[in-house]
């Protein structure tokens, strides 16, 4: 195997959607969380940013190979 | 050299290729893909037009001081401060917690009433169909009818939903305001909401229903499986995905909530009912604070978009299984 498909074949296995797409949507679903929540301002200063860069990371992971 | 086609356009020996193509693109003249475009085209200008031009616009407002009350003032780019302002804002905060309520009570309530029904109208009864199109009404109204006859039914003085309530409990129809008191208005938004959108769960979930296979419950009739286990067993995993659906759609949509609950109660009484959408309306046409409601528009519009990401993935999972 070539040097080149050696290191292409890391890569892919590094980036592989499944675990991208949770990481992705926890981030998406704990910036909800943080938005609504009563206990921490805080937490709701927080939680567009989160909600912001788990969205954009779930667009982008979403074209990674399955 | 000349060219001759014949009807099903194959050529004729000795004829060369580039030939041909040059003399069907004489005789069709515009190639397919050329019409395809055509034809999306004025859509694809449209949805530019009417979509895609004022998010951008938005975008670019939000990074803005505009206020429209003093429009002859210069354009002030103030960065990420109206996010900032929004985000330390506590009575922003307390408005999404409201909105998070009203969700979680409206489409639980929506989902179970509406999976009920759905149940009901599975079973074949006289008169089924006058009764679905009876359940279905509601839904078919504009929010903003909703919101103007119900606002007529629970008029305190007038209203015969308070001369209901008073014939079950025996309180005076005029001691109280299902939308003027503090402790009913939430719960009255929540109940109009879930009276208007629960024949939509049960449309979906009648859809779900539908489409499992007789042959499953006659293969658990066989194995003299009780209807309590038929119901855990077949009717509830296999309606899951439609299920999911539906809280997917009415999530999204009372999280956007404005009209009904803008005639309902205008978010009193005080800002008991005031939902984000309500909180956003009043920033940029009462307050006129265009730049501060841009960027809170944004908010808004990143977390629905975030939280159909998550739906949909969900229900795909679910489909698959």
């Amino acid at each position: 195997m070539s040097g080149s498909a050696v290191a292409k074949s890391g890569m892919c296995r590094w980036f592989l959607r499944g675990p991208w797409e949770a990481g992705a949507m926890t981030l998406i679903g704990g910036g909800i969380v943080m938005l609504v929540q009563p206990w921490s301002i805080d937490l709701y200063s927080y939680s567009f940013v989160t909600i912001l860069a788990g969205t954009v990371g779930y667009v982008i992971v979403s074209h990674f190979p399955e | 050299m000349t060219t001759i086609l014949q009807p099903d356009d194959t050529m004729i020996p000795g004829v060369s290729e580039p030939a041909k193509s040059r003399a069907t693109r004489r005789v069709r003249g515009l190639s397919d893909r050329t019409i395809a475009w055509l034809f999306v085209a004025p859509t694809i200008a449209l949805l530019l037009a009417i979509n895609i031009f004022p998010l951008v616009w938005m975008i670019r407002l939000s990074f803005t001081s505009l206020n429209l009350s003093m429009s002859y003032l210069p354009l002030r780019f103030v960065g990420l401060d109206n996010f900032t302002d929004i985000l330390t804002d506590e009575d922003v905060w307390f408005r999404l917690q409201t909105t998070a309520q009203f969700v979680i009570w409206s489409v639980a309530l929506q989902v179970v009433i509406g999976y009920g029904l759905a149940l009901l109208i599975n079973r074949q009864f006289r008169g089924h169909s006058f009764w679905t199109t009876i359940i279905l009404l509601p839904m078919m109204l504009s929010p903003a009818v909703v919101g103007n006859f119900w606002t007529l039914l629970l008029q305190p003085q007038i209203g015969p939903f308070n001369y209901l309530i008073s014939m079950f409990t025996g309180v005076p129809p005029s001691s109280f305001s299902m939308t003027g008191q503090v402790s009913l208005a939430p719960w009255t938004i929540v109940l109009v909401d879930t009276w208007m959108w629960a024949p939509y769960v049960m449309l979906i979930c009648l859809a779900g229903l539908r489409s499992i296979p007789d042959y499953i419950y006659e293969a658990a009739e066989v194995d003299r499986a009780s209807a309590w286990r038929q119901f855990w067993s077949i009717t509830l995993p296999m309606t899951v995905p439609f299920l999911m659906l539906a809280v997917l759609f009415r999530a999204i949509e009372n999280f956007k909530m404005f009209d009904m609950v803008n005639l309902l109660t205008s978010g009193g009484p005080g800002s008991t009912t005031e939902l984000v959408s309500i909180t956003l309306k009043r920033a940029a046409f009462e307050k006129w604070r265009t730049g501060y409601s841009s960027a809170l528009a944004i908010i808004l519009f990143v977390t629905v978009f975030g939280a159909a990401n998550i739906y949909v993935k969900a229900l795909n999972k679910v489909k698959q299984r």
